[in-house]
């Protein structure tokens, strides 16, 4: 009885200051500068003292390169503090538009209309796309004594739209002769999260295998049923746990598992570092970007002798200009070693991915000079 | 131990003479009082401010044309509306949590009344101990035991099962070899919610008047038939907003949910299949990351779905003790 009364006195009152409450959280909406700490040194001077906490956001495939790349940076300038939040590609670019972090790290290029609003915070010439961390992606499979498997385009679409559905299927003994199959079920699993490597890899079945894979390129798995899990680690622990389930990751978190080759022109390509790097040199630009973007069209259909083309090409998105010295120097001295072969190394041991051909960093590198800074 | 509850009269009339006469209203006392207003103050204004975060949130994925939504608001493939995409998501969110709280009331009241009744006083504590102990685990550890441990083990039972349950006419179950199915989601949202509706049974149990039992006992019960007459009508209310809590917390339960369902959309009773049901808190977690402006109003918009489902099962939960509280001693 008493708790009653007392709780019919709070509510009156508490309806009373609700107005005042959702004052308040509106007027937390304020705007966040870069956080960002000039020196006064900084100006001028050709070799450029970096100091300062710089931030930057997005997606989740950088992240262990992205340790690598900022303790590898700040053992050259200690005074350096970067921050990385791995919170997705798209909260990355939103962030990154917003002006809130300095730079982003995107799973996919701008697209037209973020190319548009970047000039809100980056100024007339607006931002960039850098094609910096190259993964490829391995379809990996748990099949007891098999470690490699021949799989054409066609196969892996069939298997992974489940129209293929026993490992002993005449589709995958015609390309693996001497290969003792098993009548084991395929489980395909698939990502339940929205990802940058579902995308790639539908992208790379809607492109090679249009008959068998009637689904557009999505970072969602378009089909309604079938297995899942939740991130990398999330499917290769249900492949791993289950006989007969294949699944598509991160080439270098799927070690007990098998992988399959897949067939590139006339040959079968086996999962490496070089070959996914190739298909970087072998894939056109995105057309009517600025002549400094570096957004590519990954070309999954190549016929590239040893390229491999079912990869993920991650970028990092920075401005063309920066008004603030200290930032705008950061940003050129980071990006400048995360493209270097001393970047790139340190990214393949710590996240396994593939380092950019000279290639790629000569022009990455030619992206980053002309970032100009005040 | 039970207290004979003061005449009713006098505890109205006691907190207005108090106030009234002003004298105990002085120094500390008083600011005390402000204290403990402030609190409560404090709590509606959190509540406030959630809810109006949501529906600002939501609000752009409500006014949406049906154009901007297929093109921005990254809706599943098939699905051309909001209704179309919150509909399977409240419903596999619902019977997630409806199963979880099948399976888990009955042996919570099993234990409640272990302690309270059969046990002796030491086994009693330690079993209390242990309870809540299991309150205290994560729930990400819960998620990975279910995913890694428990999904793998009773998926072959799962198969097993769904091969019985076919012989049956009408029925057509499918089985994942996975074991990520909503059935097995649901028995590890049951072990998370036992150790908070036993709890609460048992301090409700623990307080059946000593007198009911022993009248019951001296008219000739049996231990069972005492708490059938005596026990359980008097703890009615109490497990029913102890199993509210337990719903509670089933309905918004994300992580374990995330690591061990293989998630899909759609109207289903297909709980051992794969792909075939998800719930709210887990597709939030699941695409905000990746989620950007509309999309991000779309997902938000789900969670105010959540958040009216939540008040809606404790206001539920609040009538039905109200209207059993002259009964029982659970008010």
């Amino acid at each position: 009885m008493e708790r009653h009364v007392k709780l019919s006195r709070f509510s009156r009152a508490g309806s009373a200051v609700m107005v005042g409450a959702v004052a308040l959280s509106l007027a937390a909406c304020g705007n966040t500068d870069p956080v960002a700490s000039s020196t006064d040194e900084a100006a001028d001077e050709p070799t450029v003292e970096i100091s300062g906490e710089f931030s930057g956001a997005g997606a989740s495939s950088q992240e262990s390169a992205m340790e690598a790349w900022v303790a590898g940076f700040q053992s050259q300038y200690p005074d350096v503090t970067i921050n990385y939040d791995a919170a997705g590609s798209g909260a990355g670019r939103e962030q990154f538009l917003a002006g809130g972090v300095v730079f982003a790290g995107s799973d996919s290029a701008l697209k037209d209309e973020e190319i548009a609003s970047s000039t809100e915070v980056c100024g007339p010439d607006g931002a960039i796309d850098l094609p910096v961390y190259v993964s490829p992606i391995a379809v990996a499979f748990n099949l007891p004594g098999i470690d490699s498997l021949n799989l054409d385009p066609a196969t892996i679409a069939g298997i992974f739209a489940g129209t293929i559905t026993t490992w002993n299927d005449p589709a995958i003994a015609a390309t693996n002769e001497g290969v003792e199959l098993p009548a084991t079920t395929i489980t395909p699993v698939h990502r339940s999260d929205d990802s940058g490597t579902t995308k790639n890899f539908t992208e790379y079945v809607a492109a090679t295998a249009p008959d068998v894979w009637t689904y557009e390129a999505d970072g969602v798995w378009p089909l309604e049923s079938g297995d899942s899990a939740e991130g990398t680690s999330g499917v290769v622990g249900v492949v791993t746990d289950t006989e007969g389930a294949v699944t598509y990751a991160d080439a270098s978190k799927v070690s007990e598992l098998g992988t399959a080759a897949i067939k590139v022109g006339e040959e079968f390509v086996p999962i490496s570092a070089e070959a996914a790097a190739a298909v970087v040199d072998a894939s056109p630009l995105v057309e009517g970007r600025h002549e400094h973007d570096f957004a590519i069209k990954i070309d999954r259909t190549t016929t590239e002798p040893g390229a491999y083309p079912l990869v993920l090409v991650s970028y990092e998105v920075v401005c063309l200009n920066y008004t603030d010295e200290a930032t705008g120097n950061f940003v050129k001295a980071f990006l400048g070693y995360i493209a270097s072969e001393e970047g790139q190394e340190a990214a393949a041991s710590a996240a396994g991915s593939s380092p950019i051909t000279a290639d790629t960093a000569t022009q990455v590198q030619a992206s980053i000079d002309a970032i100009t800074v005040g | 131990m039970t207290t004979a509850s003061p005449p009713a009269h006098a505890t109205r009339h006691e907190p207005r003479r108090r106030r009234a006469s002003g004298d105990t209203e002085r120094g500390f006392s008083r600011v005390f009082r402000w204290i403990t207003t402030g609190a409560g103050v404090l709590l509606l204004g959190v509540l406030a401010a959630v809810a109006a975060f949501l529906v600002a949130r939501a609000l752009p994925a409500f006014t949406a044309s049906q154009a901007e939504l297929l093109a921005d608001g990254k809706l599943p493939a098939g699905v051309t509306s909001i209704a179309q995409y919150v509909g399977p998501l409240v419903f596999g969110t619902l019977l997630a949590a409806a199963m979880a709280l099948a399976i888990a009331t009955p042996i919570a009241m099993g234990i409640a009344l272990f302690i309270s009744h059969y046990a002796p006083r030491r086994i009693a504590s330690g079993i209390g101990y242990v309870v809540d102990l299991l309150a205290a685990i994560p729930s990400v550890v819960f998620g990975l035991w279910g995913g890694r441990v428990l999904a793998p083990l009773i998926a072959d039972f799962w198969v097993w099962l769904v091969g019985v349950l076919n012989v049956l006419p009408f029925v057509e179950f499918r089985a994942t070899a996975t074991g990520r199915s909503l059935a097995t989601a649901s028995i590890v949202l049951a072990v998370m919610i036992l150790p908070i509706i036993t709890a609460v049974s048992r301090e409700v149990f623990l307080q059946t008047p000593k007198l009911h039992e022993e009248a019951a006992l001296a008219l000739g019960a049996t231990r069972w038939e005492m708490i059938r007459t005596a026990v359980l009508p008097f703890g009615r209310s109490g497990v029913i907003s102890a199993a509210m809590l337990g719903l509670g917390r089933a309905l918004g339960e994300t992580m374990a949910v995330l690591m061990i369902l293989s998630t899909g959309l759609g109207y289903s009773l297909q709980i051992f299949g794969a792909g075939e049901l998800t719930t709210i808190a887990a597709n939030i977690a699941s695409r905000f990351p990746e989620a950007s402006g509309l999309a991000v109003n779309v997902l938000i918009a789900t969670g105010l779905a959540l958040f009216i489902i939540t008040l809606a099962v404790n206001m539920a939960a609040r009538a039905i003790v109200a209207r059993r509280k002259d009964f029982s001693g659970a008010n």
